[in-house]
């Protein structure tokens, strides 16, 4: 399903690239500038006036990311349903190692701090400081992820591998899931630096950014709903 | 008429010149953009929501044909006691692979087509929000699709019913690849499903034509809306699931290992906390395709139309609350069957508020008895049927007799085959002549009719005695000392379902033969069946860009209201016809908007669509071509990212006269 994320940007893109005009498209709020008539209601890109005024892709990333709570959903149930059951393997009590989830935690939640500077920085078409600051995002995501992988390498040590127990399969099925949604999260992040720096008109993907931001924030929060419930609270 | 590209200098003139196409100049990345519009690469790199409809509908129906034959070949297996028609292995396979079939690559699908083809018509849009995603989710279906059927050459199918009960499927029980198929092709499937219905909430809740408010919205497009809400939120539970059992499949995770403590109930509540919702994503766009036709074959508007559209919305919201009544026999203890219970009942209630309003609706008017009216008629009825047994389940003593046995099975067929598949199959005769610009017969109509009520009821009709008896589901044979007496001798009910299940391929067949019949017949009439809503304000079939001119909607069945206005008369008010739809068009014709931007095809739906199956047969195969896939995937996901939805203007020749190339697009 990730791909949906990154696919869904290209359409917040064109803007600079159809028209040719330096109107930058930040959000909804200058589509009324945006020359509408000369493309016709046929233009199918997020600029159209809308029937509810939200932009198309900012409309389907929100849907995108309730359909995304579901999934969570599932995953915690199951670990909350399997957390408990492992007997004869190393359990939460021998292995969670709080003062390093809580700086990798830390550092993740910074990253949304970062995120929203980056966000501002677009909306004032600044690329140089939008790009500065979706690196340090991706940078803290980074940092993130590779606290993570040093924690399972620690925990399948201490002899808890994936097929270990109840407990462990669950545990890190969804830590692993989280996992990747800032993993492609770090990718969509650099993608879009990457995006910008080739981009002629300043501040044209301010949209992209949002959305993107809107998916990071999305996968910090599931990040502080599993820490509460897989490390905070005993089990 | 056809939306062409070409050079701006050209003047731009609606209903004039011959059509002029220029094709692209420069490369994008490595490939110059795909724009043809004839040929086979005029339907594989479309984004066309009306193609990308035809190409969902055709494709489904196909896969129709494969599920009614493996229906039909367990049908054969149980005609007769101790029959050795089938093993006991390619029955489970195969009333697996139907089930999953007839749901997963058939009727959701297909109503997906339907929705696609028909909402931004039905709303006075020119395509859908986002058109690449949109052609992404067919490839995304037919691959998916694809891959499930491949096990059949590989090893054997699923066999663990469509629910993959845990821990039966696990590898101890079900050692081949075919549950691994499974799950992975219902992965791919999903992904479509969740692309598609992102693509049309957005569609309709953003696009709808100036004036269209959603209670003027027609009544398809509302069921559709709800259908895609329940498919956003049911979908990424049985993903879950799916991975569950993909992980504990292939990789050792021990979600569903009974001996380390693993407990079965969670796989029957994700699976089922999906698979409820899945009934109603099922059943709601036909509801909404009778809701179309009965108003336009009775003379009358739909009978309390907001009431319609809100029990709609109400069965998708209590569709969430009911899912244990699958489980009542799971042990879930009397707190839970009790509520479960409850809640069934009650979702009862807006189910049969519409088909009140659909009888109503009926009631004092013209009835005009075409094959689509005759099919939504079938519906109501069938649907009843099954609906009333369905609050049987309800009752959980009753339940707990029922459990497994064919009464369930008579229970959904009545409620999918009698009421989803009825509606459908409405819909095709009723918007045949919009799609393909031509009429189906209507004598075969008939004869397709009347087999398929009689084949539908012979053959589920009797599996509510076979299930009263204690027929269990599932059951391979049967021995013939044990096939009782008399009126309720399983022997005798046995054959006839088998006998109906022949007819019923009949009636299908001569669907088949009526497409095949009137393939070169005369070009159907504008305005074939005196239509309500906005799709019949085009031609048929319908401009690339679906209207000259986007309509401004005043009121609910806007395209009747054009038609038909209230003149006064000695004996009151009457609905005297104005305007004939030709008139219309013509009107449309002559106010045509002159620059028209439709969205441009592309290669990489269909090439990041083609990486998933690579990375699911790594999956079950090798690893690395999971890798493989994987790249081509992302590298997939890059190049549509870098690619402008439409054309870039440096992607077309400068035109001959010389000056700037441009990518306006002209109606001509």
């Amino acid at each position: 399903m990730s791909e949906a994320i990154i696919t869904d940007t290209p359409d917040a893109d064109r803007s600079g690239a159809d028209s040719g005009a330096v109107v930058p498209v930040a959000d909804e709020d200058v589509v009324v500038d945006h020359p509408v008539d000369e493309h016709g209601a046929g233009d199918h890109a997020a600029h159209m006036v809308t029937s509810t005024g939200l932009s198309n892709n900012k409309l389907a990333m929100w849907l995108f990311l309730g359909s995304e709570c579901l999934l969570f959903g599932g995953l915690i149930s199951t670990y909350m349903l399997y957390r408990g059951r492992h007997t004869g393997s190393p359990g939460p009590a021998q292995l969670w190692d709080i003062p390093l989830t809580s700086v990798s935690s830390f550092v993740l939640l910074m990253s949304s701090l970062t995120m929203v500077l980056a966000v501002s920085a677009a909306q004032q078409r600044d690329d140089r400081l939008t790009t500065l600051w979706l690196s340090v995002t991706a940078l803290l995501g980074a940092t993130f992820v590779g606290a993570q992988v040093y924690e399972f390498t620690s925990f399948y040590h201490e002899g808890l591998g994936f097929t270990t127990s109840l407990f462990s399969s669950s545990f890190y099925t969804l830590t692993g899931f989280h996992g990747i949604h800032v993993t492609i999260g770090i990718i969509m992040l650099m993608a879009l630096v990457g995006i910008i720096s080739r981009s002629k008109v300043p501040g044209d993907k301010a949209e992209v950014v949002e959305l993107i931001g809107l998916y990071w924030h999305f996968v910090d929060i599931v990040w502080i709903v599993i820490f509460t419930l897989v490390y905070l609270i005993p089990a | 008429m056809a939306i062409i590209e070409r050079p701006s200098t050209v003047p731009a003139i609606a209903g004039g010149d011959a059509p002029q196409f220029v094709s692209p100049a420069s490369s994008y990345g490595v490939f110059r953009r795909p724009v043809n519009s004839t040929g086979w690469r005029s339907w594989v790199f479309t984004v066309d929501h009306k193609r990308l409809g035809i190409m969902y509908g055709a494709t489904a129906l196909f896969f129709f044909l494969i599920g009614g034959v493996e229906a039909l070949l367990i049908r054969t297996q149980l005609a007769a006691p101790d029959n050795t028609v089938l093993s006991a292995s390619l029955y489970n396979q195969l009333f697996t692979m139907h089930a999953t079939t007839m749901i997963f690559l058939f009727v959701m699908p297909v109503t997906t087509g339907f929705a696609n083809y028909l909402v931004p018509l039905q709303i006075g849009a020119r395509d859908v929000a986002f058109p690449r995603l949109n052609a992404f989710g067919y490839w995304c279906f037919l691959f998916g699709g694809i891959f499930l059927n491949t096990s059949w050459f590989l090893g054997g199918a699923a066999d663990g019913g469509w629910f993959m009960y845990q821990p039966n499927a696990n590898a101890l029980f079900s050692p081949t690849h075919g549950v691994d198929f499974w799950s992975l092709g219902l992965q791919i499937t999903g992904i479509a499903s969740i692309t598609g219905a992102l693509n049309l909430i957005v569609t309709i809740l953003n696009m709808r034509a100036p004036g269209m408010t959603l209670m003027k919205m027609p009544i398809f497009t509302w069921m559709a809306l709800v259908t895609q809400f329940l498919l956003v939120f049911a979908i990424p539970v049985i993903t879950v699931a799916l991975f569950l059992l993909m992980f504990q499949r292939v990789f050792g995770a021990q979600f569903f290992n009974v001996d380390a403590g693993a407990d079965p109930l969670l796989w029957q509540h994700l699976f089922w906390i999906f698979g409820h919702p899945e009934v109603y994503i099922l059943i709601l766009p036909s509801f909404g395709i009778v809701s179309e036709v009965l108003p336009v074959f009775s003379r009358k508007p739909l009978f309390g139309y907001k009431f319609v559209v809100f029990s709609g919305a109400a069965i998708g919201f209590v569709g969430w609350g009911v899912w244990a009544h699958h489980m009542f026999a799971s042990g879930l203890g009397p707190v839970s069957v009790a509520v479960f219970s409850v809640s069934t009942m009650l979702i009862a209630i807006p189910t049969g508020v519409k088909i009140v309003n659909w009888v109503l609706t009926m009631w004092g008017g013209k009835l005009h008895f075409t094959t689509a009216m005759l099919f939504a008629i079938g519906l109501i009825a069938q649907f009843t049927i099954g609906g009333l047994s369905g609050v049987t389940h309800s009752v959980s003593p009753s339940d707990t007799q029922q459990t497994d046995t064919y009464y369930i099975v008579a229970h959904f067929h009545y409620v999918l085959f009698g009421g989803a598949v009825f509606g459908l199959f409405a819909g095709f005769y009723y918007w045949w002549p919009k799609v393909f610009g031509k009429m189906l017969s209507e004598t075969l109509g008939k004869w397709n009719f009347w087999l398929m009520v009689i084949g539908m009821n012979l053959t589920f009709g009797p599996m509510h005695i076979l299930g009263l008896q204690g027929q269990p589901r599932r059951m391979v044979v049967y021995p013939e000392n044990l096939t009782g007496e008399g009126f309720f001798n399983l022997h005798f009910w046995n054959t006839a379902a088998t006998v109906g299940s022949y007819l019923l391929a009949l009636g299908v067949l001569v669907f088949v033969y009526n497409v095949w019949h009137t393939r070169k017949g005369a070009p159907a009439p504008l305005d074939p069946w005196d239509a309500r809503s906005l799709e019949w304000l085009t031609t048929s079939p319908p401009k690339v860009h679906n209207f000259d001119v986007i309509p401004h909607v005043h009121a609910l069945d806007e395209f009747f209201h054009l038609k038909y206005e209230e003149v006064d008369t000695d004996t009151g008010p009457r609905l005297v016809k104005v305007r004939t739809a030709e008139e219309l068009l013509t009107e449309q014709e002559t106010n045509a908007d002159k620059h028209i931007h439709m969205p441009s095809p592309s290669y990489w739906p269909i090439v990041l669509a083609a990486g998933l199956p690579i990375m699911a047969y790594g999956i079950i195969y090798n690893h690395l071509l999971t890798v493989i896939g994987g790249a081509i995937v992302l590298m997939g996901a890059f190049a549509w990212a870098l690619e402008p939805s439409v054309a870039d203007d440096s992607d077309y020749d400068p035109p001959a006269a010389g000056g700037e190339p441009s990518q306006e697009l002209v109606s001509v």
